[in-house]
């Protein structure tokens, strides 16, 4: 690998299945040691992407390079240098925790003499010291996933594709994977992990937003959540919250308003309608106002917002 | 290349080791078949509706028409003194068999040169007739056993066709009739290249379906390694239950094994290099264990019927013939059924051992291509 250039680079990467397009013109960056997170409803495009990038399909436009090889006519090249963690991530569930990574390092060819170590480091990491000779199907998600992980580190690939890892495992499970992998990136991995749960979001040094194919917003979770949004959030608590909702959506100043929970978001931009004037303009539309505050948006309102703008932007064209 | 493949066959083996049916899945089937496939041919019959036609009127011939009809599984309707009333009791079914001897048999005989005894059959009634001439294959044995110094018989096997006497079975109207002997050797190819092109199919698809196969497709691995650590095991598997179908044929029907082991050895694994290719190829089109399933089904089938197992090629239309050409199990019933029958080795068996060899060589290679380790 190159030792200065990014880990992975696209450019116009497009994936085509027959005249569906699934992934259209992304363009991305990821830095050496990065976590970076594909975000993203069902049918993104986040395995396509990630795919390509592993050289399991071939782009139909565009390029990407990992590891600074080109996916498209190097992928031997590029697997040298990646572990892959595919959503269903599986193993052989008629074979030991140990078989599984002897497997798996085998297939990779790790070092004989370092097999011992390898193997000794993700029992470790998986918690599974107690059942080494335990089948792997026996094992709950928590642990398999865990498993899954650390038979794709085995040989020590600089860069990580991890698609939906925590994807049907309970939360506790969840938090210990990201700690794993934050570990990994301590060390220099360069992770690439997609998700659907917004939460997970915050812990990616970088985010990439993905919608029907497309890019839609790429930046750190700070950067998103102070750009994407337009303005300023306010939750409002009022009865009632239809009405509300209705009046507010055609005024002057909001940028967007959606029923959250018990509450109102309301994203408010510069002119028109303000914090102060908030109350007296619902109140004078017969909604009763409770209290009004100003929230930290999260990053669900963030995609929430440039998701639902992205699909308007698409009908209307 | 050895690490990989090791480890390839490590995880074969193991699964197979732990997957408690696999040994009765692999077995049962094979042997039931078997069983119900040889006695299916092998039902006794009596009173068998016979003609005679003795033309050398000799001793010789007298005598084994009385051999003949001295067991319950004769019955002589007609001792016809042309051959057209012969024609005529076949025609018209008053006998299902017939038996002409040939002017000049006692001579041959006793010059020790082959006699040539011409049977005739009913070929509509292919059973009975089938096991009618079963029957006459040995008490024609017997009969020539008797004769002073002419007649060396394979020891080992009472039913072994006699080298005094050359029984030239002419079967009318199906043309392609099996006896017995014939038909088990034929059971043992199709029940392997039914069991490993659907074994091979089924172990690529189902790693395809749990996505252990793209777990694998992102490692360095290179196409030959995986392939031949899929296939590997099943060419074993095939070996063995090639082995264990014939010695159950030679010990419990009584088939002779006339041939070179090694030459069968030889057919055998071509055969199944062959059937692997059939398998991998099924493998590449189908993307689920139901789409396997419907192709095995689709393609084994034909294979089966367009093997001369059943229905003999040459009676095939001409377009059906042309398939056959790529059809493995056609050549591996010719080399089977001699190496059992005839004993015959190589000089006569090279073109049906090589258009198998070109036939695994081309479906193993397309295999190996077309797995380029994408998913597209
Ligand atoms: N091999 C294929 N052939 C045709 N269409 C495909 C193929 N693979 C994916 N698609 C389609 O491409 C789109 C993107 O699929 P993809 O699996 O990349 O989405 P995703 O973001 O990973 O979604 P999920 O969260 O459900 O995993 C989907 O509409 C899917 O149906
Ligand atoms: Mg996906």
């Amino acid at each position: 690998m190159n030792a200065t250039g990014p880990a992975v680079v696209a450019e116009g990467l497009t994936k085509r299945f027959r005249s569906f397009t699934a992934v259209d013109h992304l363009d991305l960056r990821i830095e050496k040691g990065e976590i970076a997170g594909f975000i993203g409803p069902n049918g993104a495009g986040k395995s396509t992407t990630i795919r390509m990038l592993c050289g399991l399909l071939r782009p139909s436009e565009g390029r990407a390079l990992v590891a600074g090889f080109d996916v498209g006519q190097q992928p031997e090249a590029v697997r040298e240098h990646i572990g892959y963690m595919s959503q269903k991530f599986s193993l052989y569930g008629d074979l030991t925790v140990r078989e599984n990574l002897r497997f798996f390092g085998g297939i990779y060819r790790v070092a004989r003499g370092e097999m011992g170590e390898r193997t000794r480091f993700a029992i470790t990491m998986a918690g599974l010291q107690e059942r080494e000779d335990a089948l792997v199907r026996t094992l709950a998600g928590g642990w398999k996933q865990r498993l899954a992980l650390g038979c794709a580190i085995l040989h020590r690939p600089p860069i990580l594709f991890l698609d939906e890892p925590t994807s049907g495992v309970e939360p506790e499970a969840r938090r210990r994977f990201w700690d794993l992998i934050h570990e990994l990136a301590a060390g220099g991995v360069t992770i690439l992990v997609s998700t659907h749960y917004m939460d997970e979001a915050e812990y990616c040094n970088r985010i990439a937003l993905i919608d029907r194919g497309r890019l839609v917003a790429l930046g750190t979770p700070g950067q998103l959540r102070s750009r994407h949004l337009g303005g300023e959030l306010f939750e409002i608590r009022c009865t009632p919250l239809g009405a509300a909702l209705h009046v507010l959506q055609g005024a002057a100043g909001v940028i967007d308003a959606a029923i959250f929970g018990d509450r109102l978001h309301v994203v408010l931009g510069p002119g028109g309608l303000d914090q102060a004037g908030l109350p007296g303009f619902l109140q004078e539309h017969g909604v009763s106002v409770q209290a009004v505050r100003t929230v930290t948006p999260s990053l669900e309102d963030v995609f929430v917002r440039l998701v639902s703008t992205h699909h308007g932007g698409q009908d209307s064209s | 290349m050895f690490e990989r493949l090791s480890v390839m066959l490590m995880k074969e083996f193991l699964e197979l080791k732990r997957d408690r049916w696999a040994m009765f899945r692999l077995v049962v089937p094979l042997l039931v078949q078997m069983l119900v496939f040889g006695y299916a041919a092998t039902f006794t019959v009596h009173h068998v509706t016979t003609a005679v036609l003795d033309l050398d009127q000799s001793q010789a011939s007298r005598s084994l028409i009385s051999h003949i009809v001295a067991t319950s599984r004769f019955t002589v309707v007609d001792v016809a003194k042309t051959q057209r009333q012969i024609t005529h009791d076949i025609n018209d079914g008053s006998a299902t068999i017939a038996i002409v001897i040939h002017a000049g048999f006692a001579r041959e005989l006793a010059n020790g040169q082959g006699a040539p005894l011409q049977v005739i059959i009913d070929g509509t009634n292919s059973n009975t007739a089938l096991i009618a001439l079963g029957y006459l294959e040995q008490i024609v044995a017997q009969y020539s056993a008797q004769l002073p110094g002419t007649v060396t018989l394979v020891p080992g096997f009472a039913a072994t066709p006699p080298r005094g006497i050359d029984l030239r079975t002419q079967p009318w109207f199906n043309a392609g009739l099996n006896d017995r002997w014939f038909f088990i050797p034929g059971v043992i190819g199709t029940l392997t290249l039914m069991q490993v092109v659907s074994l091979t199919a089924f172990a690529i698809v189902r790693e395809r379906e749990i996505g252990t196969l793209e777990q694998i497709m992102v490692s360095p691995i290179r196409p030959v390694e995986f392939i031949l650590g899929k296939t590997l095991p099943f060419f074993l598997i095939g070996l063995g239950d090639i082995s264990l179908i014939s010695v159950l044929g030679i010990l419990w029907f009584h088939i002779p094994f006339l041939g070179s082991p090694l030459i069968m050895l030889l057919g055998a694994s071509l055969f199944l290099l062959a059937s692997l290719g059939m398998g991998l190829l099924l493998s590449a089109f189908s993307r689920t264990q139901q789409q396997a399933f419907a192709l095995n089904f689709f393609f084994v089938n034909p294979f089966f019927i367009l093997s001369g197992f059943a229905f003999p090629i040459a009676a095939m239309p001409k377009a059906l013939r042309w398939f056959t050409l790529i059809n493995p199990l056609r050549y591996f019933l010719v080399v089977i059924r001699a190496i059992f029958l005839k004993g015959v080795g190589l000089s006569a068996l090279w073109p049906d051992l090589l258009a198998m060899a070109l036939l695994a060589f081309v479906m193993l290679t397309i295999s190996v291509r077309r797995f380029h380790k994408s998913l597209d």
